[in-house]
């Protein structure tokens, strides 16, 4: 019984164990509190350190101080689920009284806090796509300087059907908010376009082999992938591997340039569409490559960009406000009342809802020295979150979702 | 008896007073957290410590009730009903559930459990239309019980001490009772049981039973407590963490369960601000109880403060007799 009992505890033990990783806490001096809920644990750890690299990496650039308000950040895994979000946020907001929330990365662990963020007035800039949250069902407190789930894909679907004059696409993607609203996207704008997703293939977050579901891709002379974190590279290379040659066409995180280096030949010639790339040509970006280089020896990507940028867009509310944030509903107007030339990803503003307009940019994967590294197609300029769409009739119809638009027979 | 007693009530006082000793919202929020996990591990210890079946499964019948509150919540009904439905359906669920596993004991039930768990995980997970898959279900507010305003972390802490007393009370009485020490019979001696004309499988079911309402109890007041549901709560992972907080606290006891669910919630929501790698500090420190107190936190200790106790040089010498359960020399 004795045996039994130990054996089965250090079993059980050894599962918890393997289950998650760390999570450190960074605190600097007084002054303006920002929480970061980020992810390093799961799944979605790949893009939860970058997130936290590149808010880490702008604050280190400003020496800690923000429009000369010294700057004490916060930071908080999430482990990647709802509940530790919610418990996270209420962590951030009840114990360390934070004055703004930067993240989180998934679009369930946003619509966890939604309500939670609203109910204590928490100005909240996150990562996550989760599009209704400045759409359909706005939060009042929420400013999304990355992009919604399905942004990029607009664009991604316009440039499929009209550039690339793809006919015929199955679209993959897991199956969770964020894969159903990036597919959404691509599937609306692709088939206004004149082209047709013949089926949509979603895969379990965190799937461990995509050949099950690449042996369904048939019929068609493209294919669109929408994964996220470290999963495009095992997608890719399992669609080398089952000799698919078709293009691959994918979002923001899908070619992600902090992927590069882990791709192999096989992600040659994938388009992917990207509200920041590597090769965009300004000071801003110039800088932001180096100082990710010095701090951290990596390439960005879109998800330290899209922090990067954010925390920028924080130190220019912070500048408009004066440093004062007593009254959380002038923080949120500053916040979207923000405009900024020149950032890593070219020059944005945000719409009435809190949601951003920007450069959208289509690049291809190329070798280039021996490395790969993604080189830009075709800029989009100042796309907004209805793409071309008129906003009231965009919002008249149903959110993106596992089921919407439906696949035509 | 009067110290055992004593010292209840002193206990009771430091978690009446809560609100006041500990610094601010957020840890009364965390303590409200170790009660919920108290609860549900009382209902895992059920199974574990006296009927010696340990379940893989139960953070799906927590879920189970969860989910009952959240959808019965949005589809428009009162809190009431919702908590009614939930406890229903998560006895309904324990009964196919108890049906289904006590097929088999032992390495058996533990497999239908785990399968039985994953398959509540599983639905919650692809039943899209019910549970909105991933992105679960939120909860608008908590009820506000004769005008007491839950959202008050205090107020949801004292809501949540009163249905943890109940729960300890209705664990304490449920093993205390012939039927408590029946079921103890079938953990220990199934075969003598059966002979003596106890129905061990009914025995089992019953336990089984009780051990689903403390589960789903645990469950309406988590999904009250984060007013949000989603399929990672009914996850394998979650299931084994109330087995570790029973192993880690001392199973067959009921003290036990209440020291391991502290354990877990406090080094995973407080440790983890602190510490990087607070996953190892976990495991570290259950490998510590399993190398040091194989028996577990509360009984672990006890055995030390006994052994500290006769070694005091006014102590009555021991008498030589082994002790009930050690090996004779």
């Amino acid at each position: 019984m004795r045996v039994n009992r130990r054996k089965f505890l250090a079993g059980t033990a050894a599962i918890a164990g393997a289950a998650a990783f760390p999570m450190p806490s960074i605190a600097q001096a007084k002054g303006v509190k920002i929480g970061l809920l980020t992810v390093k644990t799961g799944p979605l750890a790949e893009g939860g350190f970058q997130m936290e690299q590149g808010v880490t990496t702008y604050l280190k650039s400003k020496n800690m101080s923000l429009a000369g308000h010294k700057v004490e950040l916060v930071v908080a895994d999430t482990g990647g689920n709802p509940a530790g979000t919610k418990t996270k946020a209420q962590e951030l907001v009840e114990r360390d009284h934070v004055n703004f929330i930067l993240g989180p990365l998934a679009a369930f662990e946003m619509l966890a806090i939604s309500d939670y963020v609203v109910q204590n007035k928490m100005p909240t800039l996150c990562l996550a796509g989760a599009d209704n949250l400045t759409q359909r069902q706005p939060n009042a407190f929420l400013t999304r300087a990355s992009a919604t789930s399905s942004q990029a894909m607009h664009v991604m679907g316009d440039y499929a059907a009209k550039v690339m004059g793809l006919k015929k696409v199955v679209c993959l993607d897991s199956d969770f908010a964020f894969g159903y609203e990036q597919q959404g996207g691509f599937q609306q704008v692709f088939e206004d376009d004149g082209g047709k997703v013949v089926k949509k293939i979603w895969a379990p977050l965190g799937a461990p082999d995509f050949t099950p579901f690449i042996a369904q891709i048939q019929g068609a002379d493209g294919v669109c992938q929408g994964y996220a974190g470290a999963a495009p590279v095992k997608f890719m290379k399992q669609y080398a591997d089952v000799g698919l040659k078709l293009p691959v066409v994918g979002g923001e995180t899908a070619g992600d340039d902090a992927l590069l280096p882990r791709f192999g030949d096989e992600a040659i010639g994938m388009i992917n569409a990207c509200p920041y790339t590597i090769d965009l040509k300004n000071d801003a970006n110039d800088k932001f490559k180096a100082l990710m280089q010095k701090e951290y020896q990596a390439v960005p990507g879109f998800y330290a960009a899209s922090m990067y940028v954010t925390v920028q867009v924080v130190e220019a509310a912070l500048r408009a406000l004066h440093g004062d944030l007593s009254k959380p509903a002038q923080t949120v107007k500053a916040l979207r009342a923000v405009s900024l030339k020149e950032t890593a990803r070219g020059p944005i503003r945000f719409d009435h809802l809190g949601n951003v307009v920007g450069d959208i940019f289509v690049r291809k994967i190329v070798k280039e020295g021996g490395k790969l590294t993604n080189v830009t197609q075709k800029t989009y300029h100042n796309v907004s979150q209805f793409w071309t769409y008129n906003e009231a009739k965009y919002l008249a119809q149903p959110a993106y979702s596992r089921d919407y638009p439906p696949v035509k027979a | 008896m009067t110290a055992t007693r004593a010292s209840l009530l002193a206990a009771l006082a430091v978690l009446v007073a809560v609100p006041w000793w500990v610094p601010g919202d957020y840890y009364i929020s965390v303590c409200s957290q170790i009660l919920i996990y108290a609860v549900f591990a009382l209902g895992v210890d059920v199974l574990i410590g006296y009927a010696g079946l340990v379940s893989l499964g139960h953070a799906g019948l927590f879920g189970l009730a969860s989910y009952a509150v959240a959808i019965a919540l949005a589809s428009g009904s009162g809190q009431l009903g919702a908590v009614a439905l939930a406890l229903a359906v998560a006895l309904l669920g324990t009964a196919a559930f108890a049906a289904l596993s006590l097929r088999a004991t032992g390495i058996g039930f533990i497999m239908i459990t785990l399968a039985l768990g994953q398959i509540l995980w599983g639905l919650a997970y692809r039943w899209v239309s019910m549970t909105d898959g991933d992105n679960g279900v939120g909860v608008a507010a908590r009820p506000m019980p004769f005008g007491f305003n839950l959202e008050v972390a205090s107020h949801f802490y004292y809501a949540t001490l009163v249905v943890f007393l109940l729960a300890l009370l209705a664990a304490w009485v449920f093993v205390h009772s012939p039927f408590g020490a029946s079921l103890a019979g079938t953990r220990d001696q199934p075969r003598r049981m059966n002979a003596l004309g106890y129905h061990v499988w009914l025995i089992r079911f019953y336990a089984c039973l009780f051990s689903g309402l403390l589960t789903a109890v645990a469950g309406i007041l988590f999904v009250y407590y984060t007013k949000f549901i989603s399929p990672q709560t009914l996850a394998l992972t979650a299931s084994a963490e109330g087995v570790l907080m029973v192993i880690s606290g001392g199973s067959g006891t009921l003290l036990g369960p209440i020291v391991g669910a502290a354990l877990v919630v406090i080094v995973k929501n407080v440790a983890s601000a602190y510490i990087e790698r607070w996953n190892m500090l976990l495991g570290a420190i259950f490998v510590a109880i399993v190398v040091f107190m194989p028996e577990g936190l509360v009984p672990g200790t006890t055995r030390l403060v006994r052994r500290a106790f006769k070694l005091r040089p006014n102590a009555p010498a021991p008498t030589g007799e082994p002790a009930p359960g050690e090996p004779a020399p």
